[in-house]
């Protein structure tokens, strides 16, 4: 019989995977940090376009975020709560871009608000708006990359939540949108943050459908990631510096909003 | 200036690479082929390596066709490889600097076009149109071979121009082209060539003042060198030659 | 503020249909089986349901009348309910669970703060109203809930197994404080429960549900007294013998005869009292009139008294003090020879 072993209570047969877990998504991260070129770490991060394109990735992942609460967090009540027809194809095509590769997306980004897009055109035509190569677009290519991760969380958060409060609500004189508002959305509030931050941190990282869709441009669309791969091109230690400074800054974010909602949460 | 020296040197070099014994007894070669090869001679390669299958029974060929700094990156990484054929020089002297290879050779070269939607919306005619405003512009990114061989031919033709994007490669910047996206970029001839209906390209003079050259190699410890020979002989004869110009590339 | 009900409803296998009708003031207990149509009754009046036919008039006002196509959203509906865990929203504090019902009428926060203090103060928790209700015991919390259900005034209070998640104790002094908040209540009560002891300390008329159907009605006392199914004989501990009156003996439907002390004619139950029945070794002397060989069944200790089930010709529920019970020293499966006294054994028509 195996026990639980005495003080960390987690059985042997879960440690040795979840140690071998932690090594598999560690030691990359490590194996950057020991290439990093220290001495000329200073350099590299004041070179010009840095800071541009670090600005520019939280700016963008940050709005992007909010274009897909915006957005998504209706459509998750939508596929979690509502009993409309066709809804399991619904989530299927919501999880779609999950699966495309991040390329394909930014092309079918121009196939509908491109120049010659079906939306784009129109706009072109009727306000002389053009989207693509502009910091919208970047902000349009990852959420359209991020946008599942937070519906697929918040829809979970939903149907885990305790659907029995929002008829308790209905008793109380609520209707569904006071419901939604005063007793669901705080119910689910922790998923939607965990499905906020992953939002985050995907938009954050894109890369595939921002360089197709919003091209690359130092200063309207060129993200850290996309300066990251094109320093690989040319100077891989640079690159390296790079990802890290990406890295650091993005769990540097992350920790500090889960402190502040931690203190939140326990006042 | 750069490129041309290159590119002499490695005319000067056209007595081969990878000079290891082939191995060769009145056979031909067998067993599996590994080729590494920049995505540009995707097209063209995957031809030559059926007519080689076709003419070497119990012969497979076997591509990866990536970006040449991605396979630089992997045959440093000890991917056991035969062949790799790069885009440009630099990607190559990072597989010689690691020891892998020596004596590359140079088999074929590329030169720009101005790549425009078919019907030429924007009503390009030269370089200079690639300084206008409102027209929507992709030029690759300068970190790769074909920005700074735009570079290059803008300076030289004393033109400052003002692109929407700045593409990793120059594949991302022909998509654009074909969906209508841009009204114009730079990219090769080769691609061009090979890019179907939706394209037209609009030579540019002095191209070859950037002149893209790509050098192949047999590396040093190739799993097959027989066939890895054979490969870099078939795209040195008339046959690859012509393959390679049908291709859009030049003699280098 | 009268409750009329008439309520079809289809839920999977079960079909439910009830009429109910629940005068001001007056409390309702539903009692019934698990699966019998209680809950599946209130969420039709809470509106939560939508029924496939009928009508649920409150105070006049159609609230459901599905002929008419009438239907009352279940926010528009001036009602009250409490759920068998209180359900409390976890992320207000007790005072805003209280005050909710106001908010959602628009009332100001410091108004439905006040009125929410007051009806804590009603509940006793004049104290609490700042906690989460993570901070509070099963009990509290099913106050808060009483206290939020009734803040609104409303003409309905709808009551779904409101102690049955509290520990016994606690149900007792619970149960005692909803039976003066309901006597103080101008409105209507539906109180659903499966717990007789529930419907007998707060029901001024009980409907017993089983099936989706009323098979008994009337005063808590008397439903008490003479249940007419086995599940309402079994909740109060009687022993329910249906049969046919043939003078002073009862000839019962599973065969055997019991003597009763009155005449009856035609088709009758005869219920028999657990104390009332005697156990013994061997067959007693004297001549009491019913007497019978039966079979131990099974036995559990109850207080001094131990429960026992007696199978055979006529099964009876027997209750023999424990000291009793050791000196017979029966063991599930002995023969044993159980008496009742005729006077003992109370018919009544069926």
């Amino acid at each position: 019989m195996s026990r639980p072993r005495e003080g960390t209570g987690v059985p042997l047969p879960l440690v040795v995977p979840a140690a071998l877990a932690v090594a598999f998504l560690v030691l990359p991260v490590i194996g950057l940090l020991v290439r990093t070129p220290w001495s000329s770490l200073g350099e590299q991060l004041t070179a010009p376009g840095v800071g541009e394109a670090l600005r520019l990735s939280l700016v963008s992942a940050t709005a992007a975020t909010g274009a897909s609460l915006l957005l998504g967090v209706p459509l998750a009540w939508v596929l979690a709560r509502s009993r409309i027809r066709g809804r399991s194809v619904l989530r299927a095509l919501v999880t779609v871009p999950l699966v495309l590769p991040p390329v394909v997306g930014g092309v079918a980004l121009f196939l509908v608000l491109g120049r010659q897009g079906i939306v784009g055109s129109w706009l072109d035509d009727a306000f002389g708006i053009t989207i693509p190569f502009t910091t919208t677009a970047v902000v349009i290519a990852e959420t359209f990359v991020a946008m599942p991760f937070l519906v697929i969380s918040v829809e979970g958060a939903l149907r885990a939540a305790d659907a029995r409060f929002e008829d308790v609500a209905a008793t109380l004189g609520a209707d569904r949108w006071t419901t939604f508002r005063t007793v669901t959305l705080p119910l689910v509030a922790p998923g939607i943050a965990a499905g906020a931050v992953l939002c985050w941190a995907r938009a954050l990282g894109e890369f595939g459908a921002t360089i197709t869709f919003a091209g690359n441009f130092p200063g309207t669309t060129q993200t850290m990631p996309l300066a990251v791969y094109l320093a690989l091109q040319r100077d891989p230690e640079a690159a390296v510096v790079l990802s890290l400074v990406l890295l650091g800054v993005s769990l540097a974010t992350l920790l500090l909003l889960r402190d502040r909602w931690l203190r939140g949460a326990a006042s | 200036m750069r490129r041309r020296l290159a590119l002499l040197a490695a005319t000067g070099l056209l007595a081969g690479c990878g000079t290891d014994a082939s191995g060769d007894d009145g056979n031909g070669p067998s067993g599996t082929l590994t080729v590494f090869a920049a995505a540009s001679l995707t097209d063209v390669f995957t031809e030559l390596g059926d007519q080689l299958e076709d003419e070497n029974a119990g012969l497979e060929v076997r591509f990866n066709f990536a970006g040449s700094s991605a396979l630089a990156t992997q045959i440093t990484q000890s991917a056991p490889v035969d062949v790799f054929a790069s885009a440009d020089e630099p990607q190559m002297q990072v597989v010689v600097d690691a020891g892998l290879a020596d004596r590359p050779e140079v088999f074929a070269a590329n030169v720009l076009e101005i790549a425009v939607p078919r019907g030429n919306p924007g009503g390009v005619t030269g370089l200079a149109d690639l300084g206008r405003d409102e027209l929507a512009v992709a030029l690759c990114a300068p970190e790769v071979p074909c920005g700074s061989a735009a570079e290059q031919v803008l300076a030289s033709a004393g033109i400052t121009a003002a692109p929407d994007t700045l593409d990793e490669d120059v594949r991302a910047a022909l998509t654009k082209v074909e969906l209508g996206e841009v009204d114009a970029a730079l990219v090769y001839a080769s691609d061009v060539a090979t890019a179907g209906g939706e394209v037209e390209g609009i030579p540019v003079p002095d191209a070859e003042e950037a002149l893209n050259v790509y050098p192949v190699c047999v590396l040093a410890d190739a799993p097959n060198p027989a066939a890895a020979q054979a490969f870099v002989e078939l795209l040195r004869s008339d046959r690859g030659r012509e393959a390679l110009a049908d291709a859009g590339f030049r003699e280098p | 503020m009268s409750l009329s009900a008439r309520v079809r409803v289809q839920r999977g296998m079960l079909h439910v249909e009830l009429d109910l009708e629940v005068a001001d003031g007056e409390v309702l207990a539903v009692l019934g089986p698990n699966g019998a149509g209680k809950s599946t009754l209130l969420r039709v009046l809470a509106g939560l349901l939508p029924p496939d036919d009928g009508r649920v008039t409150v105070d006049g006002n159609p609230w459901d009348d599905v002929p008419a196509g009438t239907r009352l959203p279940p926010h528009r509906r001036a009602l009250g309910m409490v759920f068998q865990d209180a359900l409390l929203f976890p992320h207000l504090s007790v005072t805003d669970n209280v005050g909710y019902g106001l908010r959602t009428r628009g009332v100001p926060r410091a108004g439905r703060r006040a009125a929410a203090a007051a009806w804590l103060d009603r509940v006793g928790l004049g104290d609490l109203g700042d906690r989460r209700p993570a901070q509070l015991s099963g009990g509290q919390a099913q106050r808060a809930a009483l206290a939020r259900a009734l803040v609104g005034d409303p003409a309905l209070l709808l009551l779904d197994e409101p102690l049955s998640a509290l520990d016994a104790r606690t149900r007792l002094t619970v149960r005692a404080e909803l039976r003066r908040h309901l006597a103080a209540f101008r409105g209507s009560t539906v109180l659903v429960t499966h717990d007789p002891v529930d419907a007998m300390a707060l029901a001024d008329r009980v409907v017993v549900v089983e099936g989706g159907r009323v098979v008994q009605e009337g005063a808590p006392a008397e439903v008490a007294r003479h249940p007419r199914t086995d599940y309402v004989a079994r909740l109060v501990g009687l022993s329910l013998l249906p049969g046919t009156g043939e003078g002073t003996t009862v000839r019962l439907d599973d065969g055997g005869v019991v003597a009763v002390a009155e005449e009856v004619r035609g088709p009758v139950f005869a219920a028999v009292r657990p104390e009332s029945v005697a156990l013994y070794r061997s067959r007693p002397d004297g001549s009491p009139r019913n007497v019978w060989r039966l079979r131990l069944t099974g036995a559990t200790p109850h207080g001094a008294t131990v429960r026992c089930d007696l199978g055979g010709e006529v099964p009876l529920v027997g209750d023999v003090t424990a000291t009793a019970f050791a000196e017979l020293g029966l063991v599930p499966g002995d023969e044993v020879w159980a008496a009742v006294k005729a006077s003992e054994v109370s018919v009544y028509e069926r």
